[in-house]
């Protein structure tokens, strides 16, 4: 059977690992070529788990290839857009066309709102949300000139449909995205491009497996585990589970950016085992 | 390849014709068998013809067509006990129940001051009391499931925002949201994910006939035809088209009731070509 996106290309930031790799191999399963970037450096004010790293990149770029699809890969900044642009242009020259742009980069970190630091409020702005926006900015262009119209779909996250504390930046941001994602619907439906926003509950990666998000849930023990995070991460939840796979959101934005969602546009979709609607 | 509901049985009211049909082959094709029921009769107060026997036989011998089994059975969604045995038999025949599509609805017009009450009580008991008698005959099928069950309620861009001259319709495909999200809470802990799916305009009986192009184009009246009626539905939405499919619900049912959503529940999706965006 030939894939549900075949003959396809799609555009990924945030590739090198987690989610955004999980993207890029579901979409290459399914018969698409991928232009990836990532960061692959540490930003500043992200303490609480490591970067990817170049080695990551790599292996995303090994595993796309594993599958015989082609991948190009560039480091890149998404807060960079002269670089944001040098990487799809070169995607876009090498593999022909684009038809798909997943805004997945993004970063996390936990703080009490009065103790956010001026720079952290700005770093998350610029990668979570002006991020975001020069993703679309720089492959927008592409999708109108190849006239088949296109698929874009944001990465929010639950804290873009709900207030959560300890996050104000990050909550800000993801809020953020929808109007972004809202705006971008309307403005380029008459090019058939569609834009939706997937919005995933905890999801079983380092941005959320890590010391100080277990021991938010649990301020007074020396020794937060994922084991004992796990009973309370599952209680934000309505499904019992605690977390979802970055495999959930791939589907999620396959079915999206696929021909069966040919209509499906402006939606926010929740894939968050009923965080929202508890 | 196996498809997306393989060995699964699912449930779906209306499902004579229009959407209802589509949804029935749709889940056929990957690899369910299906449990039919359809009202086949005309309801007073709907200006359009409703299905018909010879409509649901059509649907059966479609999905026989599938190599897939099919129980059929004529019954009115208000009826308790009659839902109760056709789904009971449709079960006991096929083994189990795994998804369920409550579908069935009608549409009527009119200014909200010349509601009758025969209107409005025909449109709560199909629309929403219906979804409610659907719901709640096949929950005790669902939680003798292990592996728990999706069930998806099919509401429509009026349940989510208002529309003129149609109160009734809007109150009770709101009141469908109430069910949907009341249901994905209490269903949660026995794996059951609940769904409602808003569609715009679709091309089915419901909506292509003289009642509604008249609507559409006041100074025609109940002459104007598909072709006078198309530019106004069009305008309703951002993609630039009138209408959709029915196939489009049916792939947006098809994913909300496969393992690819396996932690999608609590969920609005809209499949209205930007209807609510704009
Ligand atoms: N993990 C969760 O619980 C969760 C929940 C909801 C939403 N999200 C969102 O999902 C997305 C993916 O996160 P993940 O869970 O895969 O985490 P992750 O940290 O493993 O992956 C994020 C990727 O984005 C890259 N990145 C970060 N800043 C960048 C920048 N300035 N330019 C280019 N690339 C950059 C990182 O290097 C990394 O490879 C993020 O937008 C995140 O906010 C995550
Ligand atoms: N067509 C549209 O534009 C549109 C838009 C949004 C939502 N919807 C909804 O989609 C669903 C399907 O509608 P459709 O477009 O396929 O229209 P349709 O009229 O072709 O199909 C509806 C089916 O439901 C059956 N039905 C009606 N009342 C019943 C009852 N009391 N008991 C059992 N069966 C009954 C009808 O006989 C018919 O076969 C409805 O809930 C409708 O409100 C339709």
């Amino acid at each position: 059977m030939a894939g549900r996106v075949a003959g396809k290309v799609a555009f990924i930031t945030g590739a090198a690992r987690s989610q955004g790799r999980s993207h890029a191999l579901r979409l290459a399963q399914e018969g698409a070529d991928i232009i990836a970037v990532d960061v692959c450096a540490p930003i500043g004010s992200i303490g609480m788990y490591p970067p990817a790293t170049d080695e990551d990149l790599a292996e995303t770029v090994r595993q796309v290839e594993a599958l015989d699809r082609r991948i190009v890969a560039t480091k890149a900044d998404v807060r960079d857009s002269a670089a944001m642009k040098a990487a799809v242009d070169d995607g876009v020259a090498q593999l022909g066309r684009l038809d798909i742009v997943l805004g997945n980069a993004g970063v996390f970190e936990i703080q009490p709102a009065l103790e956010l630091t001026d720079e952290a409020w700005r770093e998350m702005i610029d990668i979570n949300l002006t991020g975001v926006w020069n993703t679309c900015k720089v492959a927008l262009p592409h999708l109108i000139e190849g006239g088949r119209g296109g698929s874009i779909v944001l990465t929010s996250s639950t804290a873009g449909l709900k207030g959560t504390p300890n996050t104000i930046h990050y909550t800000a941001a993801k809020h953020g995205v929808v109007g972004v994602m809202r705006t971008l619907a309307n403005e380029f439906a008459q090019h058939s491009i569609r834009v939706n926003s997937v919005h995933p509950t905890g999801v079983d990666t380092v941005m959320i497996q890590n010391e100080k998000t277990w021991g938010l849930f649990a301020p007074d023990d020396p020794a937060p585990s994922r084991e004992k995070a796990a009973p309370v991460f599952q209680a934000t939840n309505a499904l019992p589970v605690p977390w979802v796979e970055p495999v959930d959101i791939s589907n999620a934005i396959l079915f999206l950016v696929s021909d069966e969602a040919r209509y499906i546009t402006g939606v926010t979709l929740p894939v968050d085992a009923g965080y929202t609607v508890t | 390849m196996t498809g997306l509901l393989e060995g699964k049985v699912a449930f779906i009211t209306g499902a004579a014709r229009g959407q209802g049909r589509s949804h029935a082959v749709r889940m056929a094709e990957e690899g369910a068998d299906v449990i039919a029921v359809d009202l086949c009769a005309q309801i007073g107060t709907v200006p359009y013809g409703m299905a018909t026997p010879e409509d649901l036989a059509e649907t059966v011998r479609q999905v026989e067509a599938l190599d897939r089994r099919i129980v059929a059975s004529t019954v009115d969604v208000r009826d308790s006990a009659g839902l109760q045995s056709a789904l009971d038999d449709g079960v006991a025949q096929l083994g189990g129940l795994d998804v369920v599509s409550a579908n069935a609805g009608v549409f009527s017009t009119a200014r909200f001051e010349d509601l009758t009450d025969d209107q409005w009580d025909d449109m709560i008991g199909v629309n929403l009391t219906g979804v409610f008698r659907t719901a709640r005959a096949a929950v005790p099928h669902l939680k003798a499931n292990p592996d728990g069950g999706a069930m998806v309620l099919t509401s429509s861009t009026a349940g989510v925002k208002g529309i003129p001259n149609a109160a009734h319709y809007v109150a009770a495909k709101h009141g469908v949201v109430g069910l949907m999200k009341t249901l994905a809470n209490e269903l949660a802990p026995h794996r059951i994910r609940v769904n409602s799916l808003h569609p715009t305009t679709v091309d089915t009986d419901m909506i292509q006939n003289p009642a509604m192009y008249g609507l559409f184009r006041p100074d025609l009246g109940t002459s104007a035809t598909r072709e006078d009626a198309e530019a106004g539905f069009r305008t309703t939405n951002k993609l630039d088209v009138p209408w959709v499919e029915s196939i489009d619900i049916s792939n947006a049912l098809v994913w909300l009731c496969s393992d690819l959503a396996r932690y999608v529940t609590g969920v609005q999706l809209p499949v209205d070509a930007g209807n609510l965006v704009k």
